[in-house]
């Protein structure tokens, strides 16, 4: 089987998420590369170089500086014609971008696959996380967004894939980029981080996050992650939220500070592999999933855990 | 301009869900169903655009059991939608499916915008706004935390891994609702006795000529794997000892 990944970047570096879909492509068979950006050759360079990769398509245009869905989907279902399975990563930009592509060929998508079972069949979460279904597809083509914490990270090293530049098939006129507001941080990216300090409802306000959460997340080197409680009530921006509807972490170390321990919030850090849960209520249900819980006030605890490391 | 609200039938979000002891899916029988959360914000969205007068009219459409009439339709007029379409099949139809009538009510409504959830909270697959929009060839502006209309285009905040994205897209456009984009109302009582009076149209999926066939085939449904409670540590010291153990602090 012949799969193509899209490659995730910001037109300088191509994103970790990338490795993971790789990964699970190569699980299916020969993985071909899409690189498609504005100024790109250093992303097409960086992906030739993913173990295991043959070759790396480039489309290079304005139209696709952005990664907007109504440019981009018509080049991938463009190139399907050579292609048998598309996978992207499960990043809100895949996710705009796959199902995009599954309609343009009459194909029902495969979403956050967990594992690859076969050649069409493949385990997936369903009911936030709470039950696994294996799928089996009837289509001939595959579209399937990949979820980054299930599957390893493919060397970014040892590749020797060709560049191959494909013709761009230009600005469809639906829609503009009109600005972001993207985060800069000295922390480690929540998705990819070893250890993740999260903090919850608990932290009362923004304030508390900046002087109980980020010194210890700070010690550790830690990424801050935080419930959706806290980013509803306005703690901490959207990008924050670790959760079913927000990012998937599987981090070595998670700590979990002033967190109940929502379905919700449980689905998207239960992969982590130590769980440390703070909390004054020793009902709470995040003790149910951590390894190690200490009760008591998060004010005191934090603050002195801080200190003494 | 007239907005289209495509909603769906779901386990409640406040019932845990439970797999079936033959692995054949999750027990729905006998439990509360109610309307897809984000699906009741897309709601939310349109009857604020309609009281804020840029909207002249709300038509909600629902595919599934003739129950989605009561459980989720309703709901939605007394929210203040105008009026419901409700697409009745006993069969599951997948995303694509979906996204393959809705675009044929769309044809029959011309809707300037519509607005749907990012997400169902029972398969998760966060497809059908975005299918939907390739199938009618419009823009899409998905996972939105901000949406406004000026002319004829529409301005759409998205969130974003790194943070938020905005896109400005022309209309007709489609956008999928993310959880801040607003709270939506309560359907109060007396809205509800009141909604009862607001059409609703039935329809067949057979009515609109579309296959909707599964593509795929559940094979089975499993329970994840249990994480274990693990130890309660009784001071900070402890704690500390833990951390150092785990490799993570010095």
């Amino acid at each position: 089987m012949k799969t193509l990944v899209w490659v995730e970047h910001d037109n300088q570096s191509l994103k970790d998420a990338t490795l993971a879909a790789v990964t699970a492509a190569a699980k299916l068979g020969e993985v071909h590369l899409l690189v498609a950006g504005k100024g790109v050759d250093g992303v097409a360079a960086e992906a030739a170089k993913i173990e295991g990769v043959g070759k790396v398509h480039v489309a290079d245009d304005a139209a696709y500086e952005h990664a907007l869905a109504e440019n981009v989907a018509p080049l991938i279902v463009a190139l399907m014609d050579s292609h048998d399975a598309v996978l992207f990563p499960a990043t809100t930009t895949g996710k705009n971008i796959a199902p995009r592509v599954a309609a343009g060929l009459d194909v029902m998508q495969i979403s956050d696959i967990l594992s690859v079972e076969g050649p069409d069949t493949f385990t997936r979460p369903i009911y936030a996380g709470n039950a696994i279904a294996t799928v089996q597809t009837s289509d001939k083509k595959l579209v399937i967004t990949v979820r980054g914490t299930a599957f390893a990270k493919a060397a970014t090293s040892g590749g020797s894939g060709t560049v191959e530049a494909v013709s761009a098939a230009g600005d469809k006129g639906l829609s503009t980029f009109a600005g972001a507001e993207i985060a800069e941080s000295t922390r480690p990216e929540l998705t990819s981080a070893k250890v993740i300090v999260s903090g919850g409802r608990a932290l009362q306000n923004s304030e508390n996050f900046h002087t109980i959460i980020e010194p210890l997340a700070d010690k550790l080197g830690a990424a801050v992650g935080a419930s959706r409680a806290a980013v509803d009530a306005g703690y901490v921006p959207n990008d924050y939220q670790v959760g079913q509807t927000g990012k998937i972490v599987a981090p070595e170390v998670y700590i979990a500070v002033g967190i109940s321990g929502a379905i919700q919030h449980l689905a998207g850090m239960k992969d982590s592999k130590t769980i440390i849960a703070i909390n004054k209520d020793e009902d709470a249900p995040i003790f149910q999933v951590a390894d190690i819980g200490l009760v008591g006030d998060l004010f005191k605890i934090v603050p002195e855990l801080t200190g003494k490391l | 301009m007239k907005l289209l609200v495509p909603v769906k039938r779901v386990l409640d979000y406040n019932v845990k869900p439970r797999v079936k002891p033959d692995g054949t899916g999750v027990d729905l029988a006998n439990v509360k169903m109610s309307m897809n959360p984000f699906d009741e914000i897309a709601i939310e969205e349109a009857v604020r655009l309609k009281e804020k007068g840029v909207a002249t009219e709300v038509v909600v459409v629902t595919i599934g059991v003739a129950k989605a009439e009561t459980d989720v339709l309703l709901t939605a007029r007394a929210m203040g939608a105008d009026r419901a379409i409700l697409i009745q099949t006993d069969d599951e139809v997948e995303p694509l499916g979906v996204a393959k009538l809705l675009a044929k009510v769309a044809e029959e409504e011309q809707p300037g915008l519509i607005i749907l959830g990012k997400q169902a909270i029972d398969d998760d697959s966060n497809q059908t706004g975005q299918m939907l929009a390739a199938l009618l060839g419009w823009a899409q502006g998905t996972f939105a935390s901000k949406v406004e209309l000026a002319g004829e285009r529409v301005k759409v905040t998205r969130e974003v891994d790194g943070g938020l994205e905005t896109v400005d897209l022309k209309l007709p456009a489609i956008v999928t609702t993310d959880l801040r984009l607003n709270e939506p109302r309560y359907a109060t009582l007396p809205n509800i006795m009141k909604a009862k009076t607001k059409p609703v149209a039935k329809k067949t999926v057979a009515d609109y000529g579309v296959d909707v066939s599964p593509r795929l085939k559940m094979l089975k449904v499993v329970e994840p794997g249990k994480r274990q409670a693990g130890i309660k540590v009784g001071s900070v010291d402890e704690l500390v000892e833990k951390l150092k153990a785990l490799g993570v602090a010095k």
